[in-house]
């Protein structure tokens, strides 16, 4: 059981492992894996908190319940997962700055959390907009060959990669 | 057929919420030995220095085609093939994208991280990502009426798009994808 305690796989044995894990969600939970979703119920659910039930009726929380489901709990279970891993090979740490960013933009962690934050607004509504993310359309959505899960992730790379150079070379 | 039709839709959402947790807990855990739920793995794929995410992504795919197409011939399981349109995908993909490599990190992967200890990605990354959603819940039925509907074009398959048998895709994708990884390993990325 040694590999367990190992801080990095091969990423072709993550990928063969993480192709076979989607077998089993169809064939068990009749869903692919997906993770965008969830992050649309849990802000409709905290605007619930201080809004009350009228969120309810929003259209798009007609669409998306705003109820626990299966989804919520595979996000619930990556944190869980990662954890596990990372806490087995010594890898957990708590870091504010990543390294390739520390790098270009310094240490500066304030600088930092408002970037994410401000990224993270553009990824959760292009997550939604395009609906599906990395997970549902860039994992489920092209092993089932779908079309618009093949457009969506080619899109996600074109943006990326331009927005990368965008932030790292011409203002890093 | 109504009554059908909702017994059977009461029953797919009853689906085990604990299968959730434990595929949840095996994604984030062989995300996290990929490396997949660090910052500086992701910026350097988006920065074509570091082909890790790819190659995760391209595995993974190549291994669940195979073996979903292999479980439809045999009747084992269906399809959920997303439905798409022109202003829906490349418009909503680009957008994803700047919010990629701002964050650097991606939905499934920000949990991952979180579970890895990024204060960056629990503190600013999700409160982000809760905000966008947010935003986008309410401009939905604007946005629903107007763009998202522009260039329909249905939850297509390519296999159904080209109008032939599943394998007549499937294996030359699989081809494809592995030579892909193969010339990614030669040309040393």
């Amino acid at each position: 059981m040694q590999f367990l305690t190992e801080t990095s796989w091969s990423p072709y044995a993550v990928g063969i492992g993480i192709g076979i894990l989607s077998w089993f969600s169809f064939l068990i939970s009749r869903k692919p894996i997906a993770c965008s979703t969830t992050f649309a119920k849990t802000s409709g659910m905290i605007e619930k908190l201080f809004r009350g039930k009228k969120v309810d009726l929003k259209p798009y929380y007609q669409k998306e319940k705003l109820v626990l489901d299966w989804q919520m709990m595979l996000v619930l279970g990556i944190v869980i997962g990662s954890l596990i891993s990372a806490l087995l090979s010594g890898d957990f740490q708590w870091t504010w700055v990543p390294s390739i960013w520390a790098t270009t933009f310094g240490m500066n962690s304030l600088l930092r959390v408002i970037v994410a934050l401000v990224g993270g607004i553009f990824l959760g509504f292009g997550a939604r907009w395009a609906d599906g993310c990395t997970s549902g359309h860039g994992i489920s959505g092209t092993l089932q060959l779908t079309v618009s899960s093949w457009i969506s992730v080619i899109c996600f790379f074109i943006g990326g990669v331009l927005m990368a150079q965008f932030i790292f070379k011409l203002i890093g | 057929m109504n009554t059908k039709k909702e017994i059977k839709t009461t029953k797919k959402d009853k689906s085990p919420l604990v299968w959730g947790l434990v595929f949840g807990i095996v994604f984030g855990f062989l995300l996290q030995k990929g490396g997949a739920t660090k910052y500086d793995v992701i910026i350097g794929q988006l920065l074509l220095t570091d082909f890790t995410v790819l190659k995760i992504m391209l595995s993974a795919v190549l291994t669940g085609m195979i073996g979903i197409y292999a479980m439809k011939t045999l009747g084992w399981v269906e399809l959920y093939p997303k439905a798409g349109s022109v202003g829906k995908n490349i418009i909503g993909g680009l957008i994803f994208g700047i919010g990629f490599a701002v964050l650097g990190y991606c939905p499934g992967t920000i949990a991952g991280a979180i579970g890895n200890g990024y204060l960056d990605a629990l503190v600013g990354g999700l409160a982000g990502i809760l905000i966008g959603t947010g935003l986008f819940a309410a401009l939905y039925p604007r946005l629903n009426r107007g763009i998202l509907s522009k260039g329909n074009f249905g939850d297509l398959t390519l296999p159904r798009l080209f109008k032939v048998n599943d394998w007549v895709v499937v294996i030359p994708m699989a081809v494809l994808i592995f030579l892909f990884l193969y010339w990614l390993e030669r040309a040393g990325l």
